[in-house]
């Protein structure tokens, strides 16, 4: 079972980014191997679509579930058809969550985030065309 | 002769400045800022023809593609994903741009075309109005603007731009042989008119300046105008009377005071731009 974990940094001691598609990187985990590799998330250098390229990147890996913040409608839809399992987590060490997640004390996302959520940090990039 | 009516800041009178200007020249009025265009408000244009804005996207036949991924790879703009059951769009990404059609050995692919907007075109005595809209929930006004910027009328033609530096305005300026910019004496309208100072000599377009919601007390424009030598063509007073007017749907240069403003302008803009 591979589990993907969106993190603002490349290890375990990492936090956790509660964005999906605007996140620097993806931790993946194995539950029994442990630790597989990081990888960077395409998504956050794209001008548009991020969640949708991040989304991508976690199919190509071939992962089972997902453990981030929240997600946007494009990339919850197309995991959710892809049968990957996002669970929600707060911005805690990427290890905890990974802990919370084997014991079984993380919930399920059911619930679709607004879109474009992971954008800017309230400095109002342009989505008035800009693209 | 195209000329680009731009500003930087929003709510500086691009519109209000081409529509009158428009009025007093005689020159046709293009409405560029397609996701909210205002103009036809104030000119009223009547004998409306409409036709659709159409862009292509992909179709995938389901029995060719062999979900190799490569047209999801190959699209700059996330448009298209592989999942491990089929080939997802998201159509309002696409670009229409066909890479993914090239990259294609299945022969999946074709494409189909989808409604994004449309063009109107009216009249007002002789003076040609036309306009774009986007249609709402559509994120590229870009495919808009080109189909209404291409097979402009003869004769001069003021193109009203979208606010900002954005792809939308560059893309008008595409197709303009010269920019107006309208600002305003503050802070954040200077601010704003240097960058797109700045995108207009990028283009290489002669420029000149027009300041509305003009205050004696602040020459901050004026100053930078003069660094920058660039000509200010005039100026409309910050004045109650041209809000109440605008504010009710009806043309500044109705008043006889702002018809001579207009005039003026219009002459130092014949100097600037020399057109017969």
């Amino acid at each position: 079972m591979k589990v993907a974990i969106s993190s603002t940094g490349r290890d375990l001691n990492s936090m956790l980014d509660t964005r999906f598609g605007r996140c620097n990187y993806f931790i993946i985990y194995d539950v029994e191997k442990g630790f597989v590799k990081a990888m960077e998330n395409r998504g956050q250098i794209s001008g548009g679509g991020a969640g949708i390229a991040a989304a991508q990147q976690i199919m190509d890996e071939d992962i089972d579930m997902v453990i981030t913040g929240s997600m946007g409608p494009n990339a919850f839809n197309l995991l959710r058809n892809s049968d990957i399992k996002v669970y929600q987590c707060k911005n805690i060490q990427v290890e905890k969550a990974i802990q919370m997640l084997k014991d079984g004390g993380l919930e399920e996302l059911t619930q679709v985030g607004p879109a474009h959520a992971g954008i800017g940090m309230g400095s109002g990039k342009g989505f008035r065309g800009g693209r | 002769m195209n000329i680009a009516i731009l500003s930087g800041k929003g709510g500086t009178g691009k519109t209000t400045v081409s529509t009158n200007l428009s009025l007093v020249t005689g020159s046709n009025y293009i409405d560029c800022d397609v996701e909210e265009p205002n103009g036809f408000i104030f000119l009223k244009p009547s004998q409306i023809a409409s036709r659709e804005v159409k862009m292509d996207y992909p179709l995938v036949d389901t029995n060719l593609c062999a979900l190799c991924g490569a047209c999801a790879k190959v699209c700059q703009f996330n448009a298209l994903v592989r999942t491990k059951k089929k080939i997802t769009l998201f159509e309002k990404l696409c670009h229409g741009c066909r890479a993914c059609g090239l990259m294609c050995n299945h022969g999946a692919l074709t494409f189909g075309k989808r409604v994004v907007g449309r063009i109107e075109e009216g009249t007002l005595w002789d003076i040609v109005c036309k306009r774009g809209i986007l249609n709402v929930g559509e994120l590229m006004a870009v495919p808009v603007i080109k189909e209404l910027l291409t097979n402009l009328p003869e004769g001069v033609n003021l193109l009203d731009c979208s606010p900002g530096t954005s792809c939308n305005v560059v893309c008008s300026l595409q197709y303009a042989d010269s920019a107006v910019l309208v600002t305003e004496p503050s802070l954040f309208g200077l601010h704003d008119l240097k960058m797109a100072v700045q995108l207009v000599r990028c283009f290489n377009l002669p420029l000149s300046v027009i300041i509305n919601k003009y205050n004696r007390e602040d020459d901050r424009i004026e100053r930078y105008c003069q660094q920058e030598n660039i000509r200010v063509l005039g100026v409309i007073p910050y004045d109650r009377e041209v809000v109440r007017v605008y504010s009710s749907g009806k043309m500044v240069v109705q008043l006889p005071e702002y018809r001579e403003r207009f005039e003026k302008i219009a002459k130092n803009l014949r100097e600037v731009f020399p057109w017969n």
